[in-house]
């Protein structure tokens, strides 16, 4: 099958996976509490007449396949709803918070992929190596830490004692020009501290054991054995092929670095989607909630296509199977 | 006694085949044995779940309540409260004693319903590999493998309410699918060994080939994939305490990250609050993992020849 093909049906299952998305997204929220209404009378007091009042306003007397059709209707024009606490249309809100997030999700990942896969090309090199042993336990404990709890434990250290950094936020507000900027960055330093460390242990570990396969893989033995020098075998034989499943890995992990964004935003107050979605939890927002949680799914699984895709081109292999 | 057994010595099948599997399993624990990783974090686990299974009798109750605790409130440790007090005047190290109890169920039940599933599905997709059975249950697997288990488990959790059950039974279904991508390819790899096609050609129905041949021969890949699992749903537990989503009616080390952290620990410099919990789930989280690891390379020959 050509390349064109292959793209194709990588297109088909993405769309197939955000059908699905939308359909559990709206028997999650509308048909197992009994229904948005429920959820209401769950956080707010209502009387019988408001529930009545409110079931027809929002059309849950009609019959459950016309809902769902009604549901995706709106879902695919970009209406999301009312937040049930500020009344403001959840569509803007959450545009409103992308931006911080994907600064930090942006930042935190680059600098735990460029880390993570810098220890893991020189710990699977040199298995067994001093510098090996000492990176892959460390790179276990840092996996092993809760990231909300070691954003904490840095507050607590270097905002808190030492007075380092602000306390958390996005900035102290009425600067302009540079001195906004270096305010951000002042704020910006402990979230993205954080969720590198708590993701660059992974990669190192990923990379590690990719590299210490394509090590025992036969060309790199005859490129060895036809005199090619070991700096070359590493550059151009081992760290390429190495990188392949690293790189569909660190896609596939952005499901997992948005959680933890979630934590380190609502542990720094780092106004994003994290944010909100912590707010909206505390407030049993459910309009938000459930619009955070299809817009983030759809990311990912935009993500993930964008992994196949590029893998596909990076490997021809890919496209034949 | 070269000349025959005698008769009492003839044995069934069955205790055949448990023969068989008990010296299995003593060759590989022999193994495991000889792997330091391993046995370092096998020992801080047993020392964890004895403190489990016993601290708790240890531990009057009252104090346990916010309306009934007597110490101090939020009072640094000291000889009397070797972890201090948090704002109920409840010792720390009663709670924490409490927390081991309560994370570690969350991790051994979360990990066993995930097991459950995700065996389940990776097992009859795996057999059926290649039929419309195995398309379905391949598909759905990828969709929950996609979505972002945080914002899942986030919904899940928010519209059926945070109690400890429904906390473990929103971890088992978030994290399945990666154990159903194992549990499926390594099926498909067994069934595929002429043993399973002689087992057929004997009459050997799906449920007698499932269950007798593929299942033993998928169980260790899957018992190596559960003790990961066991590290991650504690995690899992954590992360969702902290977001206010840890279980109401329980205290679990998430739990007290999540009050300390609600009550301003941070900015007042309660220290003895915040960090202890922090520290016991990252060494039972590592410990578990360190094991997990170590089964992996006992288990899969592949590791092993390396």
């Amino acid at each position: 099958m050509g390349s064109r093909g292959y793209v194709a049906r990588k297109l088909v299952q993405a769309g197939f996976t955000l059908a699905f998305v939308l359909t559990f997204n709206f028997f999650l929220f509308r048909v197992l509490p009994g229904d948005p209404v429920g959820l209401l009378a769950k956080s707010q007091r209502l009387t019988e007449a408001d529930v009545a009042g409110l079931r027809a306003e929002l059309g849950l007397d009609q019959p459950i396949g016309r809902q769902y059709l009604t549901y995706v209707g709106q879902t695919l024009t970009g209406n999301l709803g009312v937040s049930l606490r500020t009344a403001r249309d959840v569509t803007a809100t959450i545009w409103s918070r992308i931006g911080p997030t994907v600064l930090l999700v942006g930042l935190g990942t680059l600098f735990s992929t460029v880390i993570g896969i810098w220890i893991g090309i020189k710990g699977g090199w040199r298995r067994g190596s001093r510098f090996d042993t000492s990176t892959l336990y460390g790179s276990l404990a840092l996996y092993s830490i809760p990231e909300g709890w070691l954003g904490m434990l840095l507050l607590l250290a270097l905002s808190g004692a030492l007075g380092l950094f602000p306390a958390g936020g996005f900035e102290l507000g009425g600067r302009t020009g540079t001195a906004r900027f270096v305010d951000v960055l002042d704020h910006l330093f402990l979230p993205v501290l954080t969720l590198t460390l708590g993701y660059v242990g992974q990669y190192a570990i990923i990379m590690r054991s990719s590299m210490i396969d394509v090590l025992g893989e036969e060309y790199v033995t005859s490129a060895r054995a036809k005199g090619v020098p070991e700096h070359l075998v590493r550059r151009r034989h081992v760290v390429p092929n190495a990188f392949l499943p690293t790189f569909t890995l660190i896609f596939l992990n952005f499901g997992f670095v948005l959680g933890g964004a979630i934590v380190v935003e609502a542990v720094f107050s780092w106004p994003g989607l994290g944010l909100l979605t912590y707010e909206a939890i505390n407030q049993l927002d459910f309009p938000v909630i459930q619009g955070v949680f299809l817009v983030s799914s759809a990311a990912v699984v935009v993500f993930n296509l964008l992994a196949d895709v590029t893998y596909g081109y990076l490997d021809p292999r890919v496209r034949a199977a | 006694m070269a000349t025959g057994e005698r008769i009492d010595g003839v044995r069934s099948p069955r205790a055949l085949v448990w023969e068989r599997r008990r010296a299995a399993a003593g060759a590989h624990w022999a193994a495991f044995r000889h792997n330091r990783q391993g046995t370092v974090g096998l020992g801080i686990l047993t020392l964890f779940v004895a403190v489990a299974v016993a601290g708790p009798m240890f531990i009057d109750q009252a104090s346990m309540e916010p309306a009934t605790a007597d110490g101090p409130l939020l009072a640094a440790p000291s000889l009397a409260y070797p972890l201090g007090t948090d704002n109920f005047g409840r010792s720390m190290l009663s709670l924490m004693v409490q927390g081991a109890r309560i994370s570690l169920l969350v991790g051994f039940t979360a990990a066993m319903g995930t097991m459950l599933i995700g065996a389940s599905v990776g097992i009859t997709a795996g057999y059926f590999g290649g039929t419309r059975v195995d398309t379905v249950l391949n598909g759905v697997t990828n969709w929950f493998l996609v979505l972002p288990w945080i914002a899942l488990a986030i919904a899940l959790t928010a519209v059926i309410g945070p109690t400890l059950v429904n906390v473990i039974v929103v971890i088992a279904i978030t994290s399945w699918a990666s154990t159903a991508r194992v549990v499926r390819s390594q099926a498909l790899s067994v069934k595929e060994r002429p043993f399973i096609e002689r087992s057929r050609a004997l009459g050997a129905g799906h449920r007698h080939l499932i269950t007798r041949h593929v299942l033993p021969n998928v169980f260790p890949i899957l018992f190596a994939n559960a003790v990961l699992m066991i590290a991650l749903a504690i995690l899992s537990e954590t992360t969702l305490s902290i977001l206010g989503l840890g279980p109401a009616d329980a205290i679990s080390w998430g739990r007290i990250i999540d009050d300390s952290f609600s009550a301003g620990a941070l900015s007042a410099g309660w220290w003895w609050w915040l960090i202890p919990p922090g520290l016991a789930i990252m060494s039972v989280t590592l410990s578990f993992t360190m094991v997990g690891f170590a089964l992996d390379e006992v288990l899969s020959p592949r590791l092993r020849s390396r």
